[in-house]
């Protein structure tokens, strides 16, 4: 199996820059939710632009999903974890577009002004001026980032499995470079 | 002996390994304990990261302030909760304008500072926890404002009258909170506690003096209300100016005499006040002398530094909190436009935090009406109807 196909370049390079962007969020999110600290402003202003910069990231990544070639996953995985890879990974690109509308829902809902870069550019609210949805919204913001952390969790946990537990290549094939195998000439990226 | 990661303990997953194992190109089954340790790397990443996730969420940091801190806090100390504002909980919705002078335009770029007839939202509140407490001469009132220039992002603002605020960070805020912790004997804070945060913050003792000697007036539309906190303005060239700011009235200014009138005296005079005539205050500008604290709002500034008329707020409306255009929002001290800054004070970050904290709480919850009703704010002439 370690000759598996590994992903295409814009693949692997949109991975490991959210892997990081979403991570540094998870953190800086929970940081100041839970600190009314000297940098809790501006933690609150970088917030804002990495979540926009995150949903503009994984919709082009769900798109190049989409329509890039993915390396299938070992032939002698058992149905049940094929299942959850595929379950799991749906809810990650799934929540990592829900949760930044969600951020910007509760404040327009709030009615807060929402600055994406200094004072001077800001985004326009997407939901009417509704205290009681902003309450909502913000518990469910909160609930959905704690959802993300567990499956941003399992989903390290998942990998490591496959690279060394089960030493497959899947880990690999979002590490490495293509393997040289004449046999995988047709997986190439386009 | 059986490791956490041995093959027989091991669900189906595993047994896939044997398979692989079975092909030519795969690796043999690693030994027992090479197999542990490698378990072990599959489970310390998560791991970590989990520690590191409690950390941020301060699961670690006993002494750190946190938004659910102070909403506690406030909770022990009487705040009602029940819809309503964790601090300065009776209030009343107030409207009207502003027109700047010009005089501050050269130094914020701020079109509130430009700009002619500025619409205001506006909030006068009374620094309590209980929506529904007796009016009190002496207690902390309240001036929250909402700039909303037509075309440029919105300023908010809110000032207390006491000239100075006896509180310097996050801890100092906190430890007053904890202070005015209700006795359950008597539902008051326990004096000995309160004396003892007097006691253990001397650094506070200069501010806590100068707003037990202030000077009451006799309501809302006489007062004085000050930013507490510093700010910076910066101008269209890029200079920058630290200031405090202070609403002063127009109206003529008479001290309390210290009637306790009935339970809403203060807010009947008020709705009377703006019924009878727009009130006026005049937006000054305080720059900040060589010597004056920026990052500390427990400092008192020197009484000859240079002072600007920004312009003249003029409230001319008042609507009850029930459904009145004050609720639904906060006066977050840092929802600030291009051309005010926030500065280093840490009081300002602890208030952006909790308001937002108290907002995202009271919104959830179902409200009952306001001691200040509808029906206390109808004018003479509807009365009558």
């Amino acid at each position: 199996m370690n000759g598996m196909a590994t992903f295409p370049l814009l693949s692997r390079v949109l991975h490991w820059l959210m892997a990081v962007m979403i991570l540094a969020m998870l953190f800086i999110g929970l940081f100041m939710a839970s600190s009314v600290g000297p940098d809790y402003h501006r933690l609150v202003a970088l917030h804002r632009p990495l979540g926009i910069a995150i949903l503009m990231l994984a919709i082009l990544r769900v798109a190049n999903r989409l329509r890039s070639s993915v390396p299938t996953l070992p032939e002698d995985l058992p149905r049940l974890l094929r299942r959850i890879a595929t379950t799991s990974h749906i809810l990650l690109y799934g929540l990592m577009i829900v949760l930044p509308f969600v951020g910007w829902g509760m404040l327009s809902a709030g009615g807060f002004p929402i600055p994406l870069w200094g004072q001077s550019l800001l985004l326009p609210p997407i939901l009417p001026h509704n205290p009681a949805l902003w309450s909502w919204l913000r518990s469910a913001h909160t609930i959905l980032a704690f959802a993300l952390f567990g499956l941003v969790l399992a989903h390290i946990g998942a990998a490591l499995f496959h690279g060394l537990i089960r030493r497959d290549g899947v880990l690999r094939s979002m590490c490495a470079k293509e393997a040289p195998s004449p046999d995988l000439q047709e997986q190439k990226p386009v | 002996m059986r490791f956490p990661g041995n093959k027989a303990s091991l669900p189906d997953v595993f047994a896939d390994d044997n398979r692989i194992g079975s092909k030519p190109m795969a690796q043999k089954p690693a030994p027992p304990p090479i197999l542990a340790l490698r378990w072990l790397g599959v489970g310390a990443v998560p791991a970590a990261l989990a520690l590191a996730f409690l950390w941020a969420g301060g699961c670690f940091s006993p002494g750190r302030v946190t938004q659910n801190r102070l909403m506690g806090e406030l909770h022990n100390a009487g705040s009602y909760g029940h819809g309503f504002r964790r601090a300065h909980a009776k209030g009343v919705c107030v409207s009207g304008w502003f027109d700047a002078s010009g005089d501050a335009s050269h130094l914020s770029r701020a079109a509130v500072f430009h700009e002619q007839h500025v619409p205001v939202i506006g909030r006068f509140a009374l620094a309590v926890g209980q929506p529904y407490a007796s009016d009190n001469a002496a207690t902390v009132r309240s001036m929250a404002l909402r700039f909303m220039p037509p075309d440029a992002p919105e300023w908010r603002t809110g000032m207390n009258d006491p000239p100075v605020l006896p509180l310097r960070d996050a801890h100092d805020v906190s430890d007053f909170f904890t202070a005015q912790q209700s006795d359950p004997a008597t539902g008051k804070p326990d004096p000995a506690r309160v004396k003892a945060f007097g006691a253990t913050h001397p650094w506070l003792r200069s501010a806590a003096d100068v707003n037990a000697h202030r000077f009451i007036s006799s309501g809302f539309a006489d007062d004085t209300f000050h930013s507490l906190d510093s700010f910076v303005l910066s101008a269209a060239d890029g200079t920058t100016t630290a200031v405090r700011w202070t609403m002063i009235p127009t109206q003529p200014v008479t001290p309390s005499d210290a009637k306790a009138g009935d339970r809403e005296y203060l807010f009947r005079e008020l709705i009377s006040d703006i019924h009878t005539h727009a009130l006026h205050w005049h937006l000054m500008m305080t720059v900040a002398g060589p010597h004056d604290a920026i990052n500390d709002p427990s400092q008192i500034w020197a009484q000859d530094d240079q002072t600007l008329d920004a312009g003249t707020l003029t409230l001319n409306s008042i609507e009850s909190e029930d459904g009145g255009p004050c609720t639904g929002i906060t006066f977050d001290p840092l929802v600030l436009p291009p051309g005010i800054q926030p500065s280093d004070d840490p009081i300002l970050q602890v208030r952006s935090a909790a308001y937002m904290r108290s907002f995202s709480l009271r919104a959830g919850e179902n409200r009952s009406s306001s001691a200040v009703t509808p029906t206390l704010i109808q004018t003479p002439e509807s009365k009558k109807s």
